[in-house]
């Protein structure tokens, strides 16, 4: 079931340093660029700024095999129900980068029809600022992330929409 | 048989209510569609017998946002909307702003936007390059696609301090001068990217595979494109020689030498086909701006519709008020409507603009490129296979952004 | 600066004048260069079957509609009802190389022909308008929302709508998972 539920204690912390490594090194982004964010997303991924260096080259078309949603682009009203269900068929341990101004904070559209902010529909992760962020914008909040995931801050999740319960307290690592 | 356009829209009553048909959904999540486009396909076995886009999922209001924006600030707006060749969009927009305000541009002004507006249709069609290799299964067209483009989108950064999404043409002009030493990128790039499209133009297009998979795919015919509203390289794979820079020129096009590129078959092989040569025939554009490059002004010299220079604030009080008077309130335009239409990668953008005589417009519509094209989607696809209709609708690249602004 | 819009004089265009002629009731004008031509509502669908079959306009490039709720007094030439709303559509001559815009006027609530038999390219955009702003079209095969969701109320673009800016709305920090 992962690494929460072991019981946490000084013996297992080189299995946690194992599995948060080989976690990190291999997060598999889910395909959801919506707008420009994506285009340079997928730039992002292309020769020039290679994510493959990071092991993230592959991006999966079914949630079922991607660890992490970036949110790039504009959510709508029509696709922020889309989003959801994307967010909840992907597999625990997931992540979710919103990337650019309008997926965290509805951008230079506070009007009717974008939602002013991605976090109302899902919880995030890393947000990444820029219209559109740029390569190394990107690249600097996935290496955040992977810091995250290193440190070991995100190692548990709220109880909805993961189904992790946690029924006695457990100590986080330092 | 005869199919009349209620056909096309609703489905063929002639078609068998059978059991044996499977209505799916393509979409709006899925890697091969441009963007979060949603295709309601009805299928027998793996033929496509009707297919119908339902769009929508990135509806971002614009319009509205356009009303409440300033003229100076309305080109932040409406360059999100065709995000892939985004300086046409403020093209557009800029132009009908200074029709209504009975301006005219200085020249170099006219030449830098389209030397600038070049160069993004040559970004523009190397990304069609590279999505269209993803759709049809050639990964490493996908991540080759982009090196070009790095080269055209780092010279944008350095004119206009943006990789995409410029904000760099408004009225009146353009924000900022070329740069010193831009005659050296631009020599680059005449050199580097059509070697990279020699490139691929090797990889693909005797390729007997990438020949299978879109000769013959998805024919459209000319009274089908025009019925349908389709403008740009589908209107000119059937055939058709309809280029708005020739036919109808704006900026400087009527002085500079450049070829129309049109096939006859009207497939997909066609529109790669010609997207392909026209990324040459852009760099043959950009070569000649560059040898005939006029000096003066960048942007038009009239107070009330240009900021002053910075320097000159620090002098003037008048500069200063001017300054402030245009970046709060915005400039007035007189009332009145017009339409103006530039060629866009993807075919006929236009903008119709209603003015009520205040600083912001009263009502900003885009005629999209895309929206107008996406209608041939139905037709194309009919009788197909699903992979064609992958084909497809990556061959008449859809940029969601402009459908659903 | 004057409004060029009230200019009503016989036109030089010769398509305009073709239309004027065929369209009683139809007013042609130009406007900053470009030919616009008012029609009236109950000629619609006739005047672009005139222009689609005896005089070559292949392509119809535009078609939107804009809410002058907030402008009654706006100027219109003489012998055209002002409505709520203004229909235009932009068509396009391949052959002849020109362009020429009609405009007419319709109440809210009211319809309007739609011009799919003539060409089925306005599918979309007729679809559009009614989506943001409400206007009908009488004979569109389905005339349902396209770029809102199905269950929307309203029609965002008109004036008394939806607010152009909602409020921006200032979320805590969130605390540490």
């Amino acid at each position: 079931m992962g690494l929460e539920a072991i019981n946490q204690s000084f013996l297992t912390t080189r299995l946690e340093d194992l599995v948060k490594w080989a976690r990190r090194n291999s997060v598999w982004p889910a395909t959801f660029g919506l707008a420009c964010c994506a285009i340079e997303m997928m730039a992002t991924g292309a020769a020039h700024y290679d994510l493959s260096r990071f092991g993230m080259e592959v991006f999966r078309a079914s949630p079922r095999q991607a660890d992490l949603m970036i949110v790039a682009g504009r959510v709508s009203q029509k696709m922020a129900p889309v989003l959801r269900q994307i967010y909840d068929q992907m597999v625990e341990p997931k992540w979710v980068i919103s990337m650019g101004v309008c997926a965290s904070t509805g951008g230079m559209f506070n009007n009717y029809a974008i939602v002013q902010g991605v976090d109302e529909v899902v919880p995030v992760d890393v947000y990444v600022p820029g219209c559109p962020p740029g390569p190394e914008t990107l690249m600097h909040g996935i290496l955040t992330l992977h810091e995250l995931i290193r440190s070991g801050q995100i190692l548990r999740r709220p109880g909805e929409g993961a189904g992790i319960q946690i029924d006695e307290p457990v100590s986080r690592p330092a | 048989m005869t199919m009349t356009p209620r056909d096309l829209v609703l489905g063929p009553e002639a078609w068998p209510e059978s059991d044996e048909t499977m209505i799916i959904n393509l979409g709006p999540q899925h890697p091969s569609t441009h963007g979060v486009l949603r295709v309601v396909l009805e299928l027998e076995g793996e033929t496509v017998l009707r297919a119908k886009p339902v769009i929508g999922y990135l509806h971002t209001g614009m319009e509205k946002t356009g009303e409440q924006l300033t003229y100076v600030q309305g080109a932040t707006n409406v360059t999100r909307m065709d995000y892939a060749a985004p300086l046409f969009n403020e093209l557009a927009f800029s132009m009908a702003v200074e029709r209504l305000l009975d301006l005219e541009v200085p020249p170099r002004a006219t030449w830098i936007r389209m030397l600038m507006c070049e160069l993004n249709r040559v970004a523009s069609h190397l990304l069609f390059l590279a999505t269209n290799g993803l759709d049809l299964g050639a990964i490493s067209m996908m991540l080759y696609g982009w090196r070009e483009r790095e080269l055209v989108l780092a010279f944008f950064e350095k004119v206009t301090g943006l990789r995409m999404n410029h904000n760099y043409i408004r009225p009146g002009g353009v924000a900022a001068d070329l740069p010193p030493g831009w005659e050296d990128d631009i020599r680059e790039i005449c050199e580097v990217v059509p070697k990279g499209v020699a490139e691929y133009n090797e990889l693909l297009t005797e390729n007997p595979i990438w020949l299978e998979r879109t000769v013959g795919i998805g024919v459209i015919t000319t009274e089908q494109a025009l019925a349908l509203g389709a403008s740009g390289p589908i209107l000119r794979s059937t055939g058709m020689p309809w280029d708005l820079r020739k036919s109808q020129p704006y900026l400087a096009y009527d002085q500079v030498d450049f070829d129309v590129i049109y096939t006859e078959n009207g497939d997909t092989y066609d529109r790669y086909r010609i997207r392909l040569h026209e990324i040459a025939e852009s760099l043959k554009i950009a070569q000649q701006c560059l040898e005939r490059m006029p000096g003066g002004d960048y942007r038009i010299q009239d107070r009330k519709v240009t900021p002053p220079p910075r320097a000159r604030i620090d002098e003037s009080m008048e500069a200063l008020i001017h300054h402030f008077k245009i970046f709060t309130e915005g400039f007035k335009v007189p009332a009145g409507e017009t339409y103006v239409a530039v060629e866009n990668p993807r075919g006929e953008l236009g903008c119709y603009l209603v003015s009520d005589g205040s600083g912001r417009p009263y009502r900003m519509h885009i005629r999209g490129a895309s929206f107008y094209n996406l209608q041939t989607l139905s037709t194309l696809v009919q009788g197909g296979l699903v992979a064609d209709g992958i084909a497809i609708i990556s061959s008449i690249d859809p940029i969601m952004g402009d459908v659903d602004r | 600066m004057t409004d060029d819009s009230t200019r009503e004089e016989m036109h030089k265009d010769d398509v305009a004048a073709a239309v004027v002629e065929r369209v009683k009731g139809a007013v042609a004008i130009d406007s900053h260069g470009q030919t616009v031509v008012h029609i009236p509502r109950e000629a619609w669908l006739e005047a672009v079957r005139f222009l689609k079959e005896e005089q070559q306009f292949t392509q119809c490039s535009d078609l939107t509609a804009v809410d002058q709720l907030l402008r009654p007094d706006r100027p219109l030439p003489a012998g055209v009802d002002r409505e709520r709303f203004e229909v235009v559509a932009n068509f396009l001559s391949h052959p002849r190389n020109r362009r020429i815009r009609f405009i007419c006027q319709v109440a809210d609530g009211g319809e309007v022909d739609s011009l799919f038999e003539l060409y089925p390219g306005t599918e979309l955009p007729e679809r559009e308008v009614y989506d943001l702003l409400g206007v009908r079209f009488a004979g569109h095969p389905d005339l349902v929302r396209l770029l809102l969701p199905d269950d929307w109320e309203g029609h965002p673009l008109r004036k008394d709508d939806a607010p152009a800016r909602v409020p921006v709305q200032f979320k805590e920090a969130q605390a540490p998972r």
